[in-house]
């Protein structure tokens, strides 16, 4: 019981400490729950954030090798473009400076060649030059041979004169006009004159005879002369001679008149000729000996007999003359039965041969 | 008595004219031979004194009873019928025609087939006389069949025959491209490039200017000349003595040349431009004219050829051709062929300007007693060769004579050249170049205007200032306002 006695002074203080301490933990209560609020808050966020860091650790980590994979992928194909362009690039370069070597030396060698067009223009005025010379000398050519045609008619004329007036001559008396005493030597015209020849008198010209005239006047052959006196009459022709044909059957030889065949005759575009053409293309459409092509055919195979020609058929059928043998022989009328031998030497087989051959039946 | 009559009439040429016609006729039906052949005489004469007399002669109807029986008459007949023929027909077309349509073409062909030459060149001069007036007549002469026969008489040894075959050959080519073909195809210029050797000179003429008449229809025409071989014969002709054959020449040249560039390059390949050149230097007058004419036609077709007549020292002649010459129509030609020759590059207008050829143009430009053609021709060559000439001491003495329409062309270029060159310009102001652009007073917006902008863009602008006119005024001005510094 003094347990009990104890307890229950312990139970008032007990009361006092139980409410004491409970008021004190009641309010200790609602900090505490506080801080604990506040320090599960904090560990919650932390978990979360050490989560969500995790999270995008692991998105980082996935998309980094997807990425990289990708990249790769594609890295080959890029890597390739990139040197296809560059080598594009290079191989540009080098066609332009290709080109550009080319066309120039195309333009220059063709389409503008200065140095052909220089050289062409040498070789024009070089040949102009030649030209130029060749005819200056043509034209001196010409003046020469006109110069010397001058003087030789100068020349003709004054032997002319001088053949003509021969008489001024001077003789042995008597000094001529172009040898006078005062002068210490004698005129050219003088040593001319002593060393033509004297002019002759024309010569008569044997003029047509007046026969002639009145042979050629009524065909008018000459120019009509006033006739003034009474003309002779012409004297006889005198005949060729020598055996010469008949003039009459000459001329009718000569001119006989052509006497063409009727073929000839006949012009291209007469009818019997159109009309002979016009057969001609008739034959070749449908010509008589072609097997046409006709319906019922076994009919006309029936219908086209064969007839023998009247000529060749004998009593009895065709005769063998004219197909199997050509000439007549009549053995009796032969001179000898025995087969006759010619008088041909031995050692002349050959002929003998030939002439077998030529008459059988007379050698066997 | 009729014979007296005839001989009488023969000689008349003054007498009454139809009665005389109207005596005559019966005549010409007589029997005695020689009485016709007078008879054809006497008209012959009295047609070819007087336009009148041959009207009289047709209106008489005498023609068809002159040629009814020709082939029969003997040689003397058939000459004096074709005289009588030709002195009808040589006065206007419409004789010609009358002549054409009394069927005398027939029995001229029946002529020209006799064997006497004299009948033949009779008959062929008839057949030119025709065929010159229009192309009708020559297609009527062509159509009775003349031309082959011609082209045999061309072969005849005969001088006086071949030249009158060829005349008449040239005569009827000159009308068309057909009738000239059907010359060709008759064979007639194998024969005739023959002839150009041949010494006699009136031959010559006819020759050359029976090829010329057919080569210069078409390039077919001209081609098949050529390849005759007539070049480098041709080219002794043009050193020939007789003017009329150079002449001739020229223009068979001229008329090959100006088809093509290749016949003009074949031309210049056997120096026929040095010979061209040779006979425009020798000769005066009319004669030069075809000549001027090739090297304008050759000169046109390239640059090449161009040079090619520059460096056979063609613009020397050209120019002497401008200077001297006094008709109006060989100054427009030359001056023609110099703008052809200048208007490729600035090299050819500088070879050009420097044989002080331009201040020549323009003093023919601005003559008033030159034609209307020859002002204008002086003018476009001026034109041409400024438009390329860069060679400015040639351009100076142009500044300051020059009319506006010129001047816009000299300023131009000089507007082209100065920004460049600095010598160019040193040299522009000290030849009174600049003052003188200064004087020209030009609407501004023109071209003109714009020209002279850019000359004066060229120097610093007291050198502008300094030249322009009024400026000493202008300084003089400034002294008298000037107030001195004490």
């Amino acid at each position: 019981m003094a347990a009990l006695a104890r307890l229950q002074e312990k139970l008032q203080r007990l009361q006092e400490e139980y409410f004491l301490t409970y008021r004190a933990i009641d309010e200790e209560r609602k900090t505490k729950y506080k801080a604990a609020v506040r320090i599960q808050r904090w560990f919650r966020a932390c978990r979360v954030r050490a989560y969500l860091r995790h999270l995008s650790k692991m998105a980082i980590l996935i998309q980094k090798w997807w990425r990289g994979y990708l990249r790769r992928k594609y890295f080959r194909e890029i890597v390739e473009r990139a040197y296809f362009i560059k080598k594009l690039e290079f191989y540009n370069e080098m066609a332009v400076r290709i080109q550009k070597m080319w066309r120039g030396y195309y333009v220059r060698k063709y389409i503008h060649n200065f140095s052909a067009l220089k050289r062409y223009l040498e070789a024009v005025s070089l040949n102009n030059e030649f030209v130029r010379s060749e005819l200056q000398e043509y034209a001196e050519m010409k003046e020469n041979e006109e110069k010397m045609k001058d003087l030789e008619k100068k020349e003709e004329e004054e032997k002319y004169q001088a053949r003509k007036m021969h008489y001024l001559l001077s003789t042995a008396q008597i000094p001529g006009i172009y040898n006078s005493p005062l002068r210490k030597s004698p005129d050219p015209m003088e040593l001319l004159l002593r060393k033509s020849k004297p002019l002759t008198h024309r010569k008569q010209k044997m003029g047509s005879s007046l026969a002639d005239e009145l042979y050629c006047w009524p065909t008018c052959e000459k120019p009509p002369a006033f006739v003034t006196t009474l003309p002779l009459l012409p004297a006889p022709r005198q005949k060729p001679q020598g055996p010469f044909r008949d003039p009459g059957e000459v001329l009718r030889q000569r001119y006989k008149p052509l006497e063409p065949t009727l073929r000839v005759r006949e012009s291209m575009n007469s009818p019997p000729a159109k009309a002979r053409e016009a057969t001609g293309r008739e034959e070749w459409r449908s010509p008589i000996h072609d097997n046409k092509f006709l319906p019922f055919s076994s009919y006309h195979k029936n219908a086209e007999k064969y007839e023998p020609s009247i000529c060749n058929s004998g009593k009895y059928g065709r005769e063998a003359y004219g197909t199997k043998y050509f000439r007549e022989v009549n053995p009796k009328k032969w001179i000898a039965d025995k087969k006759v031998k010619l008088a041909v030497c031995a050692h002349q087989p050959q002929k003998q041969s030939y002439a077998k051959q030529l008459c059988p039946e007379l050698y066997g | 008595m009729s014979l007296r009559l005839a001989y009488s009439a023969v000689s008349g040429r003054g007498c009454v004219k139809i009665s005389v016609v109207c005596l005559l006729r019966p005549l010409l039906l007589d029997v005695i031979p020689s009485v016709r052949q007078t008879v054809a005489l006497a008209l012959g004469r009295l047609a070819d004194h007087d336009v009148e007399m041959a009207e009289a002669v047709v209106k008489a109807g005498i023609l068809p009873q002159l040629i009814c029986l020709l082939p029969e008459e003997n040689r003397y007949y058939k000459k004096t019928a074709a005289f009588v023929l030709r002195a009808i027909a040589k006065h206007s077309p419409q004789l010609a025609q009358a002549v054409v349509q009394c069927g005398a073409l027939e029995m001229l062909v029946v002529c020209l087939e006799d064997f006497d030459p004299g009948v033949k060149e009779g008959a062929s001069w008839t057949f030119g006389y025709i065929a010159r007036h229009n192309a009708e007549l020559s297609q009527a002469v062509v159509d009775a069949g003349a031309v082959p026969l011609l082209v045999l008489c061309i072969q005849e040894p005969e001088i006086a025959l071949k030249r009158i075959a060829a005349s008449t050959l040239s005569d009827i080519s000159k009308h068309s491209p057909e009738l000239a073909q059907t010359v060709v195809d008759a064979g007639a210029i194998a024969h005739l490039a023959q002839m150009i050797t041949n010494p006699d000179a009136k031959l010559k003429r006819q020759v050359l200017s029976a090829l010329s008449q057919i080569a210069k229809h078409s390039v077919d025409l001209a081609e098949l000349v050529v390849e005759a071989e007539i070049f480098p014969v041709v080219l002794t002709c043009l050193k020939d003595s007789d003017e009329y054959v150079k002449k001739n020449g020229a223009t068979l040249i001229r008329e090959i040349a100006k088809h093509t560039p290749e016949l003009s390059q074949f031309i210049v390949n056997s120096g026929g431009v040095a010979a061209l050149i040779d006979c425009i230097g020798s000769c005066r007058g009319t004669v030069r004219l075809p000549g001027i004419m090739t090297l304008g036609y050759v000169a046109a077709h390239s640059e090449n050829l161009s040079m090619a007549v520059i460096v056979s020292k063609g613009i020397s002649p050209l120019s002497a051709c401008l200077i001297e010459e006094h008709e109006d129509h060989i100054k427009a030609a030359a001056a023609w062929a110099l703008g052809q020759i200048g208007r490729h590059t600035a090299e050819h207008a500088r070879h050009v300007a420097t044989a002080n050829v331009l201040p020549t143009l323009l003093d023919i430009f601005v003559d008033t007693r030159s034609s209307e053609d020859l002002k204008m021709k002086t003018k476009k060559a001026l034109k041409n060769i400024l438009q390329k000439c860069t060679y400015l001491p040639a351009l100076e003495p142009l500044l300051h004579d020059a009319p506006p329409n010129i001047m816009k062309h000299v300023i131009g270029q000089f507007s082209k050249v100065l920004p460049h060159d600095s010598k160019a310009r040193r040299l522009f102001v000290t030849t009174g170049g600049l003052k003188k652009v200064q004087e020209i007073k030009a609407e501004p917006g023109s071209l003109l205007q714009e020209y002279i902008n850019t000359i004066n863009n060229c120097y610093p602008e007291e050198i502008v200032r300094y030249y322009s006119p009024g400026y000493s005024e202008i300084l003089l001005e400034r002294v008298e306002n000037y107030q001195p510094v004490l």
